[in-house]
Protein backbone atom coordinates (compact mmCIF):
# COMPACT_ATOMS: atom_id res chain seq x y z
CA UNK A 1 0.00 0.00 0.00
CA UNK A 2 1.31 3.44 -0.88
CA UNK A 3 1.58 5.95 1.94
CA UNK A 4 0.87 9.67 1.63
CA UNK A 5 2.00 12.63 3.72
CA UNK A 6 -0.95 14.97 4.19
CA UNK A 7 0.33 17.30 6.88
CA UNK A 8 3.64 18.69 8.11
CA UNK A 9 4.47 20.99 10.99
CA UNK A 10 7.64 22.47 12.44
CA UNK A 11 8.60 24.32 15.61
CA UNK A 12 11.52 26.56 14.60
CA UNK A 13 15.02 25.22 15.34
CA UNK A 14 17.35 27.21 17.59
CA UNK A 15 17.44 28.22 21.26
CA UNK A 16 14.18 28.87 23.07
CA UNK A 17 14.92 29.55 26.74
CA UNK A 18 12.59 27.74 29.10
CA UNK A 19 10.33 26.23 26.44
CA UNK A 20 10.46 22.46 26.90
CA UNK A 21 10.97 19.87 24.17
CA UNK A 22 7.46 18.54 24.87
CA UNK A 23 5.99 22.01 24.36
CA UNK A 24 7.86 22.36 21.07
CA UNK A 25 6.60 18.92 20.05
CA UNK A 26 3.03 20.05 20.71
CA UNK A 27 3.54 23.15 18.55
CA UNK A 28 4.82 21.01 15.67
CA UNK A 29 1.88 18.59 16.05
CA UNK A 30 -0.69 21.43 16.05
CA UNK A 31 0.84 22.88 12.89
CA UNK A 32 0.77 19.48 11.18
CA UNK A 33 -2.85 18.92 12.23
CA UNK A 34 -3.83 22.33 10.84
CA UNK A 35 -1.92 21.60 7.64
CA UNK A 36 -3.86 18.34 7.19
CA UNK A 37 -7.15 19.88 8.32
CA UNK A 38 -7.67 17.28 11.04
CA UNK A 39 -7.91 17.25 14.83
CA UNK A 40 -5.83 15.39 17.39
CA UNK A 41 -8.78 13.08 18.13
CA UNK A 42 -8.63 11.91 14.48
CA UNK A 43 -5.07 10.58 14.92
CA UNK A 44 -5.12 6.79 15.35
CA UNK A 45 -1.48 6.15 16.28
CA UNK A 46 1.79 7.99 16.88
CA UNK A 47 5.55 7.48 16.94
CA UNK A 48 7.76 10.01 18.71
CA UNK A 49 11.52 10.39 18.54
CA UNK A 50 13.79 12.11 21.06
CA UNK A 51 17.29 11.87 22.53
CA UNK A 52 16.80 14.04 25.60
CA UNK A 53 13.19 13.17 26.44
CA UNK A 54 12.71 9.64 27.81
CA UNK A 55 9.00 9.57 27.04
CA UNK A 56 8.13 12.03 24.28
CA UNK A 57 4.65 10.43 24.20
CA UNK A 58 4.01 12.63 27.27
CA UNK A 59 3.07 15.24 24.67
CA UNK A 60 -0.46 13.78 24.98
CA UNK A 61 -0.74 15.79 28.21
CA UNK A 62 -0.80 18.88 25.98
CA UNK A 63 -2.66 17.38 23.03
CA UNK A 64 -5.30 15.18 24.61
CA UNK A 65 -5.30 11.78 26.30
CA UNK A 66 -7.05 9.83 23.57
CA UNK A 67 -5.60 6.42 24.42
CA UNK A 68 -3.95 5.80 21.03
CA UNK A 69 -0.98 3.44 20.60
CA UNK A 70 1.97 5.83 20.98
CA UNK A 71 5.51 4.42 20.64
CA UNK A 72 8.72 6.22 21.52
CA UNK A 73 11.75 5.71 19.27
CA UNK A 74 15.41 6.48 19.73
CA UNK A 75 17.92 5.52 17.03
CA UNK A 76 20.73 8.06 17.22
CA UNK A 77 20.86 10.62 14.40
CA UNK A 78 18.53 8.32 12.42
CA UNK A 79 15.81 8.60 15.10
CA UNK A 80 13.41 10.56 12.91
CA UNK A 81 13.94 8.23 9.96
CA UNK A 82 13.09 5.31 12.23
CA UNK A 83 9.94 7.02 13.55
CA UNK A 84 8.85 7.79 9.99
CA UNK A 85 9.59 4.25 8.77
CA UNK A 86 7.60 2.74 11.65
CA UNK A 87 4.69 5.11 11.05
CA UNK A 88 4.67 4.32 7.32
CA UNK A 89 4.80 0.59 8.01
CA UNK A 90 1.89 0.91 10.43
CA UNK A 91 -0.19 2.45 7.61
CA UNK A 92 0.97 -0.33 5.27
CA UNK A 93 -0.28 -2.94 7.75
CA UNK A 94 -3.74 -1.64 6.91
CA UNK A 95 -5.18 -1.44 10.40
CA UNK A 96 -4.83 2.29 10.96
CA UNK A 97 -5.68 5.07 8.52
CA UNK A 98 -4.20 8.23 10.05
CA UNK A 99 -1.04 8.48 12.09
CA UNK A 100 1.68 10.93 13.09
CA UNK A 101 5.45 10.84 13.46
CA UNK A 102 6.85 13.57 15.70
CA UNK A 103 10.39 14.40 16.77
CA UNK A 104 11.49 16.80 19.49
CA UNK A 105 14.69 17.67 21.32
CA UNK A 106 16.36 20.27 23.50
CA UNK A 107 20.10 19.69 23.79
CA UNK A 108 22.51 21.50 26.06
CA UNK A 109 25.20 23.43 24.09
CA UNK A 110 28.48 21.79 23.10
CA UNK A 111 29.62 18.43 21.78
CA UNK A 112 27.72 15.40 23.01
CA UNK A 113 29.25 13.63 25.99
CA UNK A 114 28.29 10.06 26.82
CA UNK A 115 29.61 6.85 28.39
CA UNK A 116 31.60 4.99 25.71
CA UNK A 117 30.59 1.66 27.26
CA UNK A 118 27.05 2.37 26.07
CA UNK A 119 28.43 2.25 22.51
CA UNK A 120 30.29 -1.05 23.01
CA UNK A 121 33.56 0.90 23.39
CA UNK A 122 35.99 0.47 26.32
CA UNK A 123 35.94 2.98 29.17
CA UNK A 124 39.52 4.16 28.50
CA UNK A 125 38.43 5.26 24.99
CA UNK A 126 36.58 8.16 26.61
CA UNK A 127 39.22 8.75 29.30
CA UNK A 128 41.95 9.47 26.71
CA UNK A 129 39.73 11.78 24.64
CA UNK A 130 38.94 9.65 21.59
CA UNK A 131 35.20 9.25 22.23
CA UNK A 132 34.46 12.39 20.20
CA UNK A 133 32.14 12.36 17.20
CA UNK A 134 33.62 15.45 15.56
CA UNK A 135 37.08 13.90 15.25
CA UNK A 136 35.58 11.00 13.32
CA UNK A 137 34.12 13.46 10.81
CA UNK A 138 37.53 15.17 10.59
CA UNK A 139 39.29 11.88 9.85
CA UNK A 140 36.68 10.73 7.35
CA UNK A 141 36.70 13.89 5.21
CA UNK A 142 40.49 14.33 5.51
CA UNK A 143 41.00 10.86 4.04
CA UNK A 144 38.26 11.43 1.46
CA UNK A 145 39.91 14.69 0.34
CA UNK A 146 43.26 12.93 0.07
CA UNK A 147 41.81 10.01 -1.91
CA UNK A 148 39.54 12.02 -4.23
CA UNK A 149 41.16 15.43 -4.65
CA UNK A 150 38.72 17.62 -2.72
CA UNK A 151 40.01 21.00 -1.45
CA UNK A 152 39.33 22.93 1.74
CA UNK A 153 37.72 25.61 -0.46
CA UNK A 154 35.05 23.08 -1.42
CA UNK A 155 34.31 22.44 2.26
CA UNK A 156 33.83 26.19 2.68
CA UNK A 157 31.59 26.36 -0.40
CA UNK A 158 29.30 23.68 1.04
CA UNK A 159 29.06 25.43 4.42
CA UNK A 160 28.57 28.91 2.89
CA UNK A 161 25.79 27.55 0.68
CA UNK A 162 23.97 26.17 3.73
CA UNK A 163 24.28 29.41 5.72
CA UNK A 164 23.03 31.28 2.65
CA UNK A 165 20.04 28.93 2.31
CA UNK A 166 19.40 29.22 6.05
CA UNK A 167 19.18 33.00 5.70
CA UNK A 168 16.11 32.40 3.46
CA UNK A 169 14.46 30.12 6.04
CA UNK A 170 12.46 31.80 8.83
CA UNK A 171 12.63 28.57 10.90
CA UNK A 172 16.45 28.24 10.80
CA UNK A 173 18.81 28.64 13.78
CA UNK A 174 21.62 30.39 11.89
CA UNK A 175 20.22 33.03 9.56
CA UNK A 176 23.37 35.08 8.85
CA UNK A 177 25.23 34.31 5.63
CA UNK A 178 28.94 33.60 6.17
CA UNK A 179 31.56 34.00 3.46
CA UNK A 180 33.83 31.17 2.40
CA UNK A 181 36.81 33.08 3.79
CA UNK A 182 35.13 33.60 7.18
CA UNK A 183 34.43 29.86 7.29
CA UNK A 184 37.99 28.95 6.29
CA UNK A 185 39.35 31.51 8.76
CA UNK A 186 37.55 30.15 11.81
CA UNK A 187 39.66 27.88 14.06
CA UNK A 188 40.19 24.25 13.17
CA UNK A 189 38.23 22.01 15.55
CA UNK A 190 39.28 18.76 13.89
CA UNK A 191 41.50 19.33 10.87
CA UNK A 192 40.49 20.07 8.10
CA UNK A 193 37.11 21.03 9.60
CA UNK A 194 36.81 24.51 11.07
CA UNK A 195 34.32 25.75 13.66
CA UNK A 196 31.90 27.16 11.08
CA UNK A 197 31.88 23.91 9.08
CA UNK A 198 30.06 22.06 11.89
CA UNK A 199 26.41 22.05 12.91
CA UNK A 200 25.55 22.52 16.58
CA UNK A 201 23.15 20.64 18.81
CA UNK A 202 20.09 22.83 19.48
CA UNK A 203 16.33 22.66 20.02
CA UNK A 204 13.27 22.12 17.88
CA UNK A 205 10.48 19.80 16.79
CA UNK A 206 8.81 18.56 13.62
CA UNK A 207 5.80 16.41 12.84
CA UNK A 208 4.44 14.55 9.80
CA UNK A 209 0.92 13.12 9.34
CA UNK A 210 0.51 10.02 7.16
CA UNK A 211 -2.39 8.07 5.69
CA UNK A 212 -2.99 5.48 2.96
CA UNK A 213 -2.52 7.05 -0.48
CA UNK A 214 -6.13 6.29 -1.38
CA UNK A 215 -7.35 8.52 1.47
CA UNK A 216 -5.00 11.42 0.76
CA UNK A 217 -7.39 13.62 -1.18
CA UNK A 218 -9.77 13.68 1.79
CA UNK A 219 -7.19 15.88 3.52
CA UNK A 220 -5.26 17.77 0.88
CA UNK A 221 -5.14 18.66 -2.79
CA UNK A 222 -1.35 18.27 -2.72
CA UNK A 223 -0.50 14.90 -1.16
CA UNK A 224 3.13 13.88 -1.18
CA UNK A 225 3.75 10.16 -1.54
CA UNK A 226 6.36 8.35 0.51
CA UNK A 227 7.83 5.98 -2.08
CA UNK A 228 10.54 4.53 0.14
CA UNK A 229 11.87 4.71 3.68
CA UNK A 230 14.87 2.62 4.68
CA UNK A 231 17.16 2.32 7.68
CA UNK A 232 20.48 0.45 7.57
CA UNK A 233 23.34 -0.06 10.02
CA UNK A 234 27.05 -0.43 9.29
CA UNK A 235 28.52 -3.67 7.99
CA UNK A 236 31.94 -5.01 8.99
CA UNK A 237 34.58 -2.90 7.26
CA UNK A 238 32.63 0.37 6.99
CA UNK A 239 34.51 3.45 8.30
CA UNK A 240 32.21 4.59 11.11
CA UNK A 241 32.03 6.78 14.18
CA UNK A 242 32.93 5.40 17.65
CA UNK A 243 35.11 2.52 16.51
CA UNK A 244 38.38 2.05 18.45
CA UNK A 245 39.55 -0.18 15.60
CA UNK A 246 38.59 -1.20 12.07
CA UNK A 247 39.26 -4.41 10.15
CA UNK A 248 41.59 -4.42 7.14
CA UNK A 249 38.70 -5.36 4.87
CA UNK A 250 36.71 -2.33 3.68
CA UNK A 251 33.14 -1.89 2.53
CA UNK A 252 30.70 0.92 1.81
CA UNK A 253 28.91 2.74 4.63
CA UNK A 254 25.30 2.26 5.76
CA UNK A 255 24.21 5.32 3.77
CA UNK A 256 25.11 3.51 0.53
CA UNK A 257 23.16 0.44 1.63
CA UNK A 258 20.12 2.48 2.74
CA UNK A 259 20.25 4.53 -0.46
CA UNK A 260 20.41 1.57 -2.84
CA UNK A 261 17.56 -0.14 -1.00
CA UNK A 262 15.45 3.02 -1.17
CA UNK A 263 16.00 3.50 -4.91
CA UNK A 264 15.04 -0.12 -5.48
CA UNK A 265 11.94 0.16 -3.28
CA UNK A 266 10.83 3.35 -5.04
CA UNK A 267 11.73 2.30 -8.57
CA UNK A 268 13.40 5.69 -8.86
CA UNK A 269 17.04 6.50 -9.59
CA UNK A 270 19.28 9.39 -8.52
CA UNK A 271 18.86 11.03 -11.96
CA UNK A 272 15.14 11.39 -11.26
CA UNK A 273 15.62 13.34 -8.01
CA UNK A 274 14.87 17.09 -8.14
CA UNK A 275 15.57 18.24 -4.56
CA UNK A 276 17.90 16.70 -1.97
CA UNK A 277 18.35 16.78 1.82
CA UNK A 278 21.62 15.28 3.11
CA UNK A 279 23.04 14.87 6.63
CA UNK A 280 25.54 17.73 6.92
CA UNK A 281 26.75 17.23 10.46
CA UNK A 282 29.73 19.00 8.94
CA UNK A 283 30.47 20.37 5.48
CA UNK A 284 32.55 17.30 4.67
CA UNK A 285 29.69 14.94 5.45
CA UNK A 286 27.47 16.67 2.88
CA UNK A 287 30.21 16.31 0.26
CA UNK A 288 30.74 12.60 0.98
CA UNK A 289 26.99 11.94 1.18
CA UNK A 290 26.43 13.49 -2.24
CA UNK A 291 28.44 10.60 -3.71
CA UNK A 292 27.25 7.95 -1.24
CA UNK A 293 23.65 8.60 -2.30
CA UNK A 294 24.47 8.23 -5.97
CA UNK A 295 24.26 11.87 -7.05
CA UNK A 296 27.85 12.02 -8.34
CA UNK A 297 31.07 10.03 -8.51
CA UNK A 298 33.72 10.39 -5.78
CA UNK A 299 35.76 13.50 -6.54
CA UNK A 300 33.20 15.16 -8.83
CA UNK A 301 32.14 17.36 -5.93
CA UNK A 302 35.17 19.62 -6.43
CA UNK A 303 33.76 20.83 -9.75
CA UNK A 304 30.07 20.56 -8.81
CA UNK A 305 30.40 22.95 -5.85
CA UNK A 306 32.60 25.34 -7.84
CA UNK A 307 29.91 25.42 -10.55
CA UNK A 308 27.09 26.06 -8.08
CA UNK A 309 25.40 22.76 -8.96
CA UNK A 310 24.17 22.25 -5.38
CA UNK A 311 22.58 25.71 -5.09
CA UNK A 312 18.78 26.12 -4.95
CA UNK A 313 18.74 26.96 -8.68
CA UNK A 314 21.35 24.33 -9.64
CA UNK A 315 20.76 20.86 -11.07
CA UNK A 316 21.43 19.18 -7.66
CA UNK A 317 19.85 21.45 -5.01
CA UNK A 318 21.10 20.20 -1.63
CA UNK A 319 19.86 21.32 1.79
CA UNK A 320 17.62 24.08 0.47
CA UNK A 321 16.55 25.02 4.03
CA UNK A 322 20.16 25.33 5.20
CA UNK A 323 20.54 21.73 6.36
CA UNK A 324 21.96 20.90 9.77
CA UNK A 325 24.63 23.58 9.43
CA UNK A 326 22.01 26.36 9.49
CA UNK A 327 19.31 24.57 11.48
CA UNK A 328 21.40 22.76 14.07
CA UNK A 329 20.59 19.24 15.14
CA UNK A 330 17.85 18.48 17.64
CA UNK A 331 18.47 14.78 17.08
CA UNK A 332 14.92 13.50 17.42
CA UNK A 333 13.49 16.14 15.08
CA UNK A 334 16.24 16.58 12.49
CA UNK A 335 15.06 13.98 9.99
CA UNK A 336 11.47 15.18 10.11
CA UNK A 337 12.72 18.72 9.38
CA UNK A 338 14.21 17.23 6.21
CA UNK A 339 10.83 15.71 5.31
CA UNK A 340 9.07 19.01 6.12
CA UNK A 341 11.32 20.87 3.68
CA UNK A 342 10.91 18.30 0.90
CA UNK A 343 7.12 18.39 1.29
CA UNK A 344 7.13 22.21 1.00
CA UNK A 345 9.42 22.03 -2.04
CA UNK A 346 7.29 19.41 -3.84
CA UNK A 347 4.10 21.39 -3.09
CA UNK A 348 5.74 24.57 -4.43
CA UNK A 349 5.35 26.26 -1.03
CA UNK A 350 9.00 26.92 -0.18
CA UNK A 351 8.83 30.67 -0.81
CA UNK A 352 12.17 32.43 -1.29
CA UNK A 353 14.02 29.13 -1.35
CA UNK A 354 11.69 27.33 -3.77
CA UNK A 355 13.56 25.12 -6.23
CA UNK A 356 12.52 26.25 -9.74
CA UNK A 357 11.18 23.95 -12.41
CA UNK A 358 8.27 22.32 -10.57
CA UNK A 359 10.23 19.63 -8.64
CA UNK A 360 8.50 16.23 -8.50
CA UNK A 361 10.92 13.94 -6.63
CA UNK A 362 12.59 14.62 -3.26
CA UNK A 363 15.21 12.70 -1.32
CA UNK A 364 16.33 12.75 2.33
CA UNK A 365 19.28 11.07 4.07
CA UNK A 366 20.24 10.90 7.74
CA UNK A 367 23.44 9.50 9.21
CA UNK A 368 24.75 9.19 12.73
CA UNK A 369 26.43 7.30 15.52
CA UNK A 370 27.33 4.52 15.77
CA UNK A 371 26.88 3.96 12.02
CA UNK A 372 23.17 4.17 11.20
CA UNK A 373 21.62 5.72 8.10
CA UNK A 374 18.08 6.42 6.97
CA UNK A 375 16.86 7.38 3.49
CA UNK A 376 13.43 8.49 2.25
CA UNK A 377 12.21 9.14 -1.29
CA UNK A 378 9.13 11.28 -1.80
CA UNK A 379 7.15 12.22 -4.92
CA UNK A 380 4.17 14.36 -5.81
CA UNK B 1 54.51 8.39 42.76
CA UNK B 2 54.27 5.44 40.39
CA UNK B 3 53.60 5.13 36.68
CA UNK B 4 50.38 3.28 35.84
CA UNK B 5 48.65 2.38 32.54
CA UNK B 6 45.38 4.11 31.62
CA UNK B 7 43.70 0.69 31.85
CA UNK B 8 44.79 -2.92 32.32
CA UNK B 9 45.00 -5.18 29.29
CA UNK B 10 45.32 -2.44 26.65
CA UNK B 11 49.11 -2.64 26.16
CA UNK B 12 51.93 -4.69 27.64
CA UNK B 13 53.19 -2.88 30.75
CA UNK B 14 55.78 -2.35 31.98
CA UNK B 15 57.80 -3.11 28.89
CA UNK B 16 60.78 -1.66 27.02
CA UNK B 17 59.00 -2.46 23.75
CA UNK B 18 55.30 -2.03 24.53
CA UNK B 19 52.75 -3.71 22.31
CA UNK B 20 49.00 -3.29 22.02
CA UNK B 21 47.02 -6.30 23.22
CA UNK B 22 44.42 -7.41 20.71
CA UNK B 23 42.61 -10.64 20.10
CA UNK B 24 42.46 -13.07 17.19
CA UNK B 25 39.57 -15.32 16.21
CA UNK B 26 40.62 -18.98 16.23
CA UNK B 27 37.96 -19.74 13.63
CA UNK B 28 38.28 -17.01 10.98
CA UNK B 29 41.48 -15.13 11.86
CA UNK B 30 39.78 -11.77 12.51
CA UNK B 31 41.99 -9.48 14.61
CA UNK B 32 40.40 -6.94 16.99
CA UNK B 33 41.63 -4.18 19.26
CA UNK B 34 41.18 -4.09 22.17
CA UNK B 35 40.70 -7.80 22.90
CA UNK B 36 37.08 -8.85 22.92
CA UNK B 37 35.26 -12.06 23.76
CA UNK B 38 33.56 -12.78 20.48
CA UNK B 39 34.25 -12.24 16.80
CA UNK B 40 32.45 -9.42 14.93
CA UNK B 41 32.89 -11.27 11.63
CA UNK B 42 31.81 -14.85 12.40
CA UNK B 43 30.35 -14.65 15.92
CA UNK B 44 32.77 -17.24 17.34
CA UNK B 45 33.59 -17.00 21.04
CA UNK B 46 37.01 -18.58 20.44
CA UNK B 47 39.07 -15.39 20.71
CA UNK B 48 42.74 -15.64 21.70
CA UNK B 49 45.07 -12.91 22.95
CA UNK B 50 47.17 -11.49 20.13
CA UNK B 51 49.93 -8.87 20.39
CA UNK B 52 49.94 -6.27 17.62
CA UNK B 53 52.85 -4.92 15.57
CA UNK B 54 54.61 -1.84 16.98
CA UNK B 55 55.01 -0.06 13.63
CA UNK B 56 52.49 0.66 10.95
CA UNK B 57 51.24 3.23 8.48
CA UNK B 58 48.81 6.08 9.05
CA UNK B 59 45.52 5.31 7.25
CA UNK B 60 43.41 8.29 8.32
CA UNK B 61 44.07 11.24 10.64
CA UNK B 62 42.83 14.50 12.09
CA UNK B 63 43.62 16.80 15.00
CA UNK B 64 41.78 17.32 18.28
CA UNK B 65 42.08 21.05 18.79
CA UNK B 66 39.59 21.51 21.66
CA UNK B 67 39.30 19.67 25.00
CA UNK B 68 36.88 16.77 24.51
CA UNK B 69 33.75 16.73 26.69
CA UNK B 70 33.51 14.29 29.60
CA UNK B 71 34.28 11.43 30.08
CA UNK B 72 37.63 12.79 28.82
CA UNK B 73 39.84 12.82 31.91
CA UNK B 74 42.98 14.53 30.60
CA UNK B 75 44.21 18.11 30.96
CA UNK B 76 41.48 20.64 30.14
CA UNK B 77 41.15 24.40 30.12
CA UNK B 78 44.47 26.22 29.79
CA UNK B 79 46.34 22.98 30.42
CA UNK B 80 44.83 21.30 27.34
CA UNK B 81 47.34 20.38 24.66
CA UNK B 82 45.96 19.59 21.18
CA UNK B 83 46.75 16.12 19.92
CA UNK B 84 46.49 14.16 16.70
CA UNK B 85 44.19 11.17 16.22
CA UNK B 86 44.40 8.56 13.51
CA UNK B 87 43.89 5.00 12.41
CA UNK B 88 47.11 3.04 12.02
CA UNK B 89 47.33 -0.12 9.90
CA UNK B 90 49.28 -2.66 11.97
CA UNK B 91 50.78 -5.78 10.43
CA UNK B 92 48.15 -5.90 7.68
CA UNK B 93 45.88 -7.30 10.41
CA UNK B 94 43.91 -4.43 11.90
CA UNK B 95 43.52 -0.64 11.90
CA UNK B 96 43.83 0.79 15.41
CA UNK B 97 42.55 4.24 16.35
CA UNK B 98 45.04 6.07 18.55
CA UNK B 99 46.34 9.39 19.70
CA UNK B 100 49.23 10.75 17.63
CA UNK B 101 52.08 12.59 19.32
CA UNK B 102 52.10 15.05 16.42
CA UNK B 103 49.23 17.50 15.89
CA UNK B 104 50.71 19.83 13.26
CA UNK B 105 48.88 19.07 9.98
CA UNK B 106 52.07 19.95 8.11
CA UNK B 107 53.84 17.04 9.79
CA UNK B 108 51.15 14.42 9.27
CA UNK B 109 50.41 12.58 6.02
CA UNK B 110 48.32 9.65 4.90
CA UNK B 111 50.55 6.59 4.57
CA UNK B 112 53.37 7.87 6.75
CA UNK B 113 55.16 5.34 8.93
CA UNK B 114 54.49 5.55 12.68
CA UNK B 115 55.50 3.60 15.77
CA UNK B 116 53.93 2.88 19.14
CA UNK B 117 55.05 4.81 22.23
CA UNK B 118 53.67 5.24 25.73
CA UNK B 119 53.11 8.87 26.69
CA UNK B 120 52.34 10.60 30.01
CA UNK B 121 48.70 11.58 29.91
CA UNK B 122 47.49 12.78 33.33
CA UNK B 123 48.02 12.45 37.07
CA UNK B 124 45.44 10.37 38.92
CA UNK B 125 43.87 11.06 42.34
CA UNK B 126 46.67 9.13 44.08
CA UNK B 127 49.38 11.18 42.40
CA UNK B 128 50.37 8.43 39.98
CA UNK B 129 51.46 9.31 36.46
CA UNK B 130 48.96 7.73 34.06
CA UNK B 131 50.40 6.71 30.69
CA UNK B 132 48.52 5.88 27.52
CA UNK B 133 49.50 4.71 24.06
CA UNK B 134 50.13 6.89 21.03
CA UNK B 135 51.88 6.68 17.68
CA UNK B 136 54.74 8.96 16.67
CA UNK B 137 56.26 9.54 13.25
CA UNK B 138 58.97 6.94 12.60
CA UNK B 139 61.96 7.11 10.32
CA UNK B 140 60.94 5.31 7.12
CA UNK B 141 62.18 1.72 6.99
CA UNK B 142 64.30 0.44 4.10
CA UNK B 143 61.25 -0.86 2.21
CA UNK B 144 58.91 2.03 2.93
CA UNK B 145 58.05 4.21 -0.02
CA UNK B 146 55.07 6.31 0.97
CA UNK B 147 53.52 9.39 -0.48
CA UNK B 148 54.08 12.15 2.02
CA UNK B 149 52.70 15.07 0.11
CA UNK B 150 49.18 16.38 0.51
CA UNK B 151 47.14 17.89 -2.25
ZN1 LIG C 1 35.75 -15.10 13.51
Amino acid sequence: MDVAIVGVGLHPFGRFGDTTAIEMGAVAIRKALADAGVEWKDIEFAFAGSYEVDNPDAVVALMGLTGIPFTDVYNGCATAASALTLAANTIRLGESRLGIAVGMDKHPPGAFGADPRLYACPEWYGDVGQFVTTKFFGMKINKYMHDHGISERTLARAAAKNYRNGSLNENAFRRKPLSEDEILGSPYLNYPLTQYMFCSPDEGAAAVILCPAEDAHKYTSTPIYLRATTVRTRRLGAFEVHHPWLPIEETVGPTVDASRAAYEMAGIGPDDVDVIQLQDTDAGAEIIHLAENGFCADGDQEQLYADGATEIDGPLPVNTDGGLIANGEPVGASGLRQIHEIVLQLRGQAGDRQVPGDPRVGYTQLYGAPGTAGVSILTR
Amino acid sequence: MATVPVAEGVFTFPSDDPQLIGSRCADCGMVTFPAQGSCPRCGSTGMEEHLLARRGSLWAWTTQSFPPPPPYAGPAGKDFVPFGVGYVVLGDEVKVEARLTEHDPEKLAHGMEVELVLVPFRTDDDGNEVVTFAFRPAAPGPHAAHQRGRQ
